[in-house]
């Protein structure tokens, strides 16, 4: 009896509601869907060539489709190599020279436009948004004129001063800071801005109550300002070590006629520069993925020191 | 206009006032000026735009003086009026207009990707609910974090592996959907799409789908444009990973190209900064139009506090 009605009672089930399963299934499988086309790109474009950087580090690999596998030999070379060390130091030295001034000039200028009263603000915020959408190649062959040793403007206004022009190209320092000049002016209105959004939450009754009580503009920039913008500093100063460390364009274009070695002795060259000099200057995959891998250890240690600074700082404030 | 003539004396004098008047040191006046903004403030600005417009205005110099200009001394620093000519010169150089037409269309299909793709996911994420939703948009924040010049070599051989190289697809495909994108626009899709409206529309029979094409995406649209806008800035500026996969100049982009200019230098200095004046008025065009919208959608993008 029991086993005659149960199927019975299934069948009517599935019956009524004829339409309403296949629907709601679909309904169901929909979102994901919605979600795959960039899970799908992520893993072809984005996680396995991460994953496969290093695999291709193990060999000593050719575009033509020759390897051997020679274990950790690339790392081995690259450790010995001072063509290494020359490029990390060069990233280094020119993420220092790029982020630190960005990032104060950044917090300067939006305390200023934070302010209540400012006339044409749309004005000067559209306007520092002009170099972000300069693009890196246009603003180095700028610069590197602007910069340039015998016509340079900047050169012109040195030699009126009666000193003797100053050499940015071919110089260590003079080749850094000109990169990090060029870094800096692309994005420092866009820091800006983030800065700004963020300071904008902050309650304007807590400048007002400041300045009742005779809080200078320092007082309150150090007080106020600076308290209130601690997450979105950290978050820019880790996606400008990220952005630091990929550094490429600028060198690249700043001495076009000695190809991707940034000089003759290569006194701009960053590692992202070595990586693609490696990789498909003279078409060593192997060790140029090698270089990628260290790229990436830095970048580790890098977001764990930024974690371990913000925290601690987080927790002294 | 009217404001522009009226700002500079509205500010000065009260500046000049406040300065000297006896009573400065007194706390009650300025407790009076709060919000008030002095000349100094002014001069700041100005300086921060005058960095950021004169390396445009000096490329616009030298493009427009012909290509001797880059090497005078003293430099120019008043526009000539050989663009015309400068400009013919770079056509004829290398096959400019091919590189920014392609640049139109590699930039113009990844904006038109993000935009819609980038809603529909950010939309499944913040109104869909359904299994393994917030693993799945925890690590798509994770992927935010790792650079993707560390892997180019890997990159590389993929798109040779799939026959890209040397295709523009091969820069279309991978930048059609962007993590931050759908990020960005699931924190705007929560924000301002109320939850009542699509439980009414699916009490009418509305499948995701539908909500989705006929309610949500209308409503966010002016996000979504946003967002497509700085996906076709991004697109038109990218140099290092087409650097990698364009080999020969008829699919070269238009950054490529002025690459492809700088290395005739030793002919003509001039020359390139005609082309990366010319691969910048696009863009500053498209900026006139709107920018104010892209200054608010970086702003809403940030997040606060």
């Amino acid at each position: 009896m029991s086993a005659t009605l149960t199927p019975q009672a299934g069948r009517v089930t599935r019956g009524t509601t004829a339409t309403t399963p296949v629907e709601s299934r679909w309904e169901r499988l929909a979102p994901y869907g919605y979600v795959a086309p960039f899970y799908l790109l992520f893993a072809v474009f984005g996680l396995f060539p991460l994953l496969f950087t290093f695999v291709v580090a193990l060999y000593d690999w050719n575009p033509i489709g020759e390897r051997t596998f020679v274990g950790l030999d690339n790392f081995v070379r690259l450790g010995e190599d001072p063509r290494f060390w020359n490029a990390l130091r060069n990233t280094f030295s020119i993420w220092v020279l790029s982020t630190v001034p960005q990032l104060v000039i950044a917090l300067v200028l939006a305390q200023v436009l934070n302010k209540a009263r400012l006339r044409f603000a749309n004005f000067w915020r559209m306007s520092m948004l002009v170099p972000y959408i300069t693009s890196v190649a246009a603003t180095t062959i700028v610069f590197a004129q602007l910069f340039d040793r015998d016509y340079g403007l900047l050169n012109f206004f040195v030699g009126l001063l009666g000193f003797e022009h100053i050499d940015f190209k071919n110089t260590v320092l003079g080749s850094h800071v000109l990169i990090a000049v060029m870094v800096t002016w692309r994005w420092f209105g866009y820091t800006t801005l983030l800065y700004l959004a963020s300071l904008q939450a902050v309650p304007r009754d807590l400048y007002e109550a400041a300045n009742v009580d005779g809080a200078g503009e320092v007082q309150q920039f150090l007080h106020i300002t600076l308290p209130s913008l601690r997450p979105v500093i950290v978050f820019t100063v880790i996606t400008s070590t990220i952005g630091g460390l990929q550094i490429f364009t600028e060198p690249l274009l700043l001495q076009p006629t000695s190809g991707t070695t940034c000089g003759a002795e290569r006194q701009c060259q960053t590692l992202s520069l070595f990586q693609f000099e490696q990789g498909f200057g003279v078409f060593n995959f192997g060790y140029g993925s090698a270089i990628g891998v260290a790229l990436f250890a830095i970048i580790v240690v890098v977001a764990l020191v930024n974690y371990l600074l913000s925290s601690r700082v987080g927790r002294r404030a | 206009m009217a404001q522009l003539v009226d700002a500079p004396d509205a500010a000065a004098p009260e500046g000049g006032r406040g300065g000297r008047r006896p009573q400065r040191l007194d706390r009650v006046p300025r407790s009076r000026q709060v919000g008030r903004v002095r000349w100094y403030t002014y001069a700041v600005l100005a300086l921060a735009v005058l960095a950021c417009l004169f390396p445009l205005y000096w490329m616009f110099v030298v493009a427009s003086a012909g290509t001797e200009a880059a090497a005078e001394m003293p430099p120019r620093v008043v526009p000539g009026g050989r663009l015309l000519v400068v400009t013919q010169l770079v056509f004829d150089t290398i096959p400019f207009l091919r590189s920014l037409v392609n640049s139109l269309v590699v930039a113009g299909l990844i904006a038109v990707g993000q935009a819609f793709l980038c809603s529909l996911a950010g939309f499944a994420f913040a109104k869909l609910s359904f299994k393994g939703r917030d693993p799945l948009f925890l690590l798509l924040v994770l992927t935010m974090t790792v650079p993707a010049s560390l892997s180019v070599i890997p990159q590389y051989m993929i798109i040779a592996q799939l026959g890209w190289v040397d295709t523009l697809q091969a820069l279309v495909v991978p930048g059609l959907v962007s993590a931050f994108g759908i990020f960005w626009m699931r924190q705007h899709i929560s924000a301002t799409i109320d939850d009542q409206l699509l439980q009414a529309a699916r009490v009418d029979g509305c499948g995701s789908w539908q909500i989705f094409t006929r309610i949500a995406f209308p409503i966010v649209r002016p996000a979504a444009f946003v967002l497509g806008l700085l996906g076709f800035v991004n697109a038109w500026n990218d140099f290092l990973w087409p650097f990698i996969v364009l080999k020969s100049p008829e699919v070269y982009t238009a950054q490529i190209a002025i690459k492809a200019l700088q290395s005739n230098l030793t002919v003509d200095l001039g020359l390139a900064m005609a082309g990366s004046f010319l691969v910048t008025i696009p863009l500053l065009v498209l900026f006139v139009f709107f920018g104010r919208q892209m200054v608010s959608g970086i702003m809403d993008g940030a997040f606060k506090g």
